[in-house]
């Protein structure tokens, strides 16, 4: 074991042990290109647990069953299971009913599902809907989508030189046709932790719904729905340890019983004749069809391995983490970090004047390193910034410093071929 | 630097990434393309001034990667005074050892000061890296123009 590790450990309070916690990710003892896997594409998707791993086999071994329909033993058995899991994830995000907590397959659905139904049940030419310069793709084409259809206009909150939204401009954007006001909550291109409690408040005060896009917060900080009383929420299973092809759509009781449904299928129906149908309660209406229930069961079980370590000792670790790494890339004259937010998590992205983000991607990936390169599905950031990508390192809870130390050795290597 | 790294990025792709030949904006273009490639943003311009059915000058500006910066300015002088014909053959070749089509030693020693694009083939992310500034030449042949604008 090397001392950074060990340093790790001994600076983590009691409840936080960085060791076990690595030991509970089969996949970090893997060997690439030689090296120890240093793995910091975290913000594109984190590894998992042996926990969930081993619920996935149990699942499909010894549970797997269509759910909702059979009366036999293993139907009620994965249907149970599936429920249950429906609960953890309420419990979680502490909203105020399982009703509310829809299965999607990620973040991109959950944001297609709203877009939809506000399609169908709200929007009229004419209507606005208020984005961020710093959404991601799916945050943005979605309402474009709706834009071939409808003359709705999207308004989008510029961001400021630090890769924050320049508060002002927004409340400014805000008139009597707003309908909705869909953010993100942490930028996975900038890492900028938006104020959303803010925005929300400002919004409310206009009785404009606001969605709140996840996908990157889910992991890092703990979110109480009913405190901060957004309208919708929407992240993915696999950004917070869980499996790929689940996610989740939190919306307001009431405000999802207002609107139409999503898709047409099975499970969403009470009653069906060639000439009417009768939409199934929450959270039902809302998921047509078959879904992922060995990943919904997974996504179960991940919540609870995150639980039990408590968000707070991995934001706490995940903050110490990102501190060092700001610290340590700052040292390299030659490396610029985009996006300097003050309240920041879990990301940085970082470009060089002569060397292109992809050759760092594979010169690094020859270390050991895995980190993302690219626009990170947010062109628009890209844009701003005047830069065609960047180099992105992100963190989970099992990264250490002595892996930082890793990332800044690449770079320094990388700039010595390069330069 | 590991081997097949060494490979990707010989000694030859490093220079011309630093050091791009026909690394300019001609004004005096009749044939021109953009090359844009949206997986890593890169792009890539083209300038091309055909004469006689001959490439009689070649340039490009833009931003990329040192494999797709390297092909571009490789390109350049390799196909400068080439039949337009001979110079999409070449592409054709040169397409076909960097997605490994083409592995015979002797083949790939045809391609001249090209082959050091060999070692690609190895990384299938950056096959399009490399065939970037090619792609966006045979585009420029197609698209004629009487002088390409300024902006």
């Amino acid at each position: 074991m090397s001392t950074g590790i060990i340093n790790d450990i001994k600076k983590s309070s009691a409840g936080f042990d960085i060791n076990k916690i690595r030991g509970d990710f089969p996949i970090l003892k893997e060997i690439v290109h030689g090296k120890s896997l240093c793995y910091l594409d975290n913000a594109a998707t984190t590894q998992k647990p042996k926990a969930v791993i081993d619920t996935l086999v149990k699942y499909y071994s010894e549970q797997n069953a269509n759910i909702h329909r059979g009366v036999h033993y293993l139907s009620e058995l994965a249907t149970k299971e599936f429920e249950d899991a429906r609960i953890k994830i309420k419990d979680f995000v502490n909203a105020s009913s399982e009703k509310e907590i829809i299965f999607t397959r990620g973040t991109t659905e959950s944001i297609n599902l709203v877009a939809n139904i506000f399609n169908k049940g709200v929007l009229k030419d004419g209507d606005e809907i208020i984005i961020s310069g710093m959404e991601h793709h799916s945050n943005i084409v979605p309402w474009q989508l709706i834009h071939d259809q409808k003359k709705i206009k999207l308004r989008v909150i510029p961001i400021d030189d630090n890769g924050e939204i320049i508060f002002e401009e927004f409340l400014k954007l805000i008139n009597e046709k707003t309908k909705l006001i869909s953010i993100v909550y942490i930028s996975n291109s900038l890492g900028t932790v938006n104020p959303v409690e803010k925005v929300i408040e400002a919004a409310h005060r206009h009785n404009i719904p606001v969605l709140l896009d996840a996908a990157q917060a889910i992991q890092h900080l703990k979110i109480d729905v009913q405190k901060l009383d957004c309208d919708f929420l929407a992240f993915s299973g696999h950004k917070i340890y869980g499996p790929t092809g689940i996610g989740v759509l939190y919306g307001k009781k009431k405000l999802l019983e207002s609107l139409p449904p999503f898709q047409g299928g099975g499970d969403m129906i009470s009653k069906v004749t060639f000439e009417k149908t009768t939409f199934n309660d929450l959270p039902y209406k809302f998921e047509a069809g078959t879904s992922n229930i060995a990943g919904a069961i997974g996504l179960g079980t991940a919540i609870d391995y995150v639980s039990k370590i408590g968000l707070e000792q991995i934001s706490k670790h995940e903050n110490e983490i990102l501190d060092y790494a700001t610290e340590s890339l700052l040292q390299i004259p030659e490396l610029k970090i985009i996006g300097r937010a003050k309240h920041k998590s879990s990301v940085i992205s970082f470009v060089f004047d002569n060397i292109h983000p992809h050759d760092v991607g594979t010169f690094l990936d020859f270390e050991g390193i895995a980190i993302r390169t690219g626009h990170h599905c947010t062109q628009p950031v890209m844009d701003r910034y005047n830069i065609p990508a960047t180099s992105r390192a992100s963190f989970a809870m099992y990264n250490t410093k002595e892996e930082v130390n890793v990332l800044v050795k690449g770079i320094k290597k990388l700039i010595e071929v390069f330069n | 630097m590991d081997a097949e790294l060494k490979e990707l990025y010989q000694q030859v792709i490093l220079d011309h990434n630093k050091n791009p030949r026909n690394f300019r904006k001609m004004e005096n273009a009749n044939h021109f393309a953009e090359g844009y490639n949206p997986l890593c943003g890169d792009k890539l311009n083209i300038y091309v001034e055909v004469e006689e059915g001959k490439i009689k000058d070649i340039s490009f500006q833009g931003s990329g990667c040192a494999i797709s910066k390297a092909s571009a300015s490789l390109m350049s002088s390799m196909v400068k005074g080439l039949p337009v014909e001979e110079a999409e053959k070449l592409f054709e070749k040169f397409h076909a050892v960097i997605t490994g089509k083409i592995t015979d030693e002797k083949e790939i020693e045809e391609l001249g000061r090209l082959a050091v694009f060999a070692g690609v083939r190895e990384f299938p992310s950056r096959v399009k890296c490399a065939s970037l500034a090619w792609h966006t030449m045979t585009a420029a042949f197609k698209q004629e123009e009487k002088t390409v604008s300024t902006e």
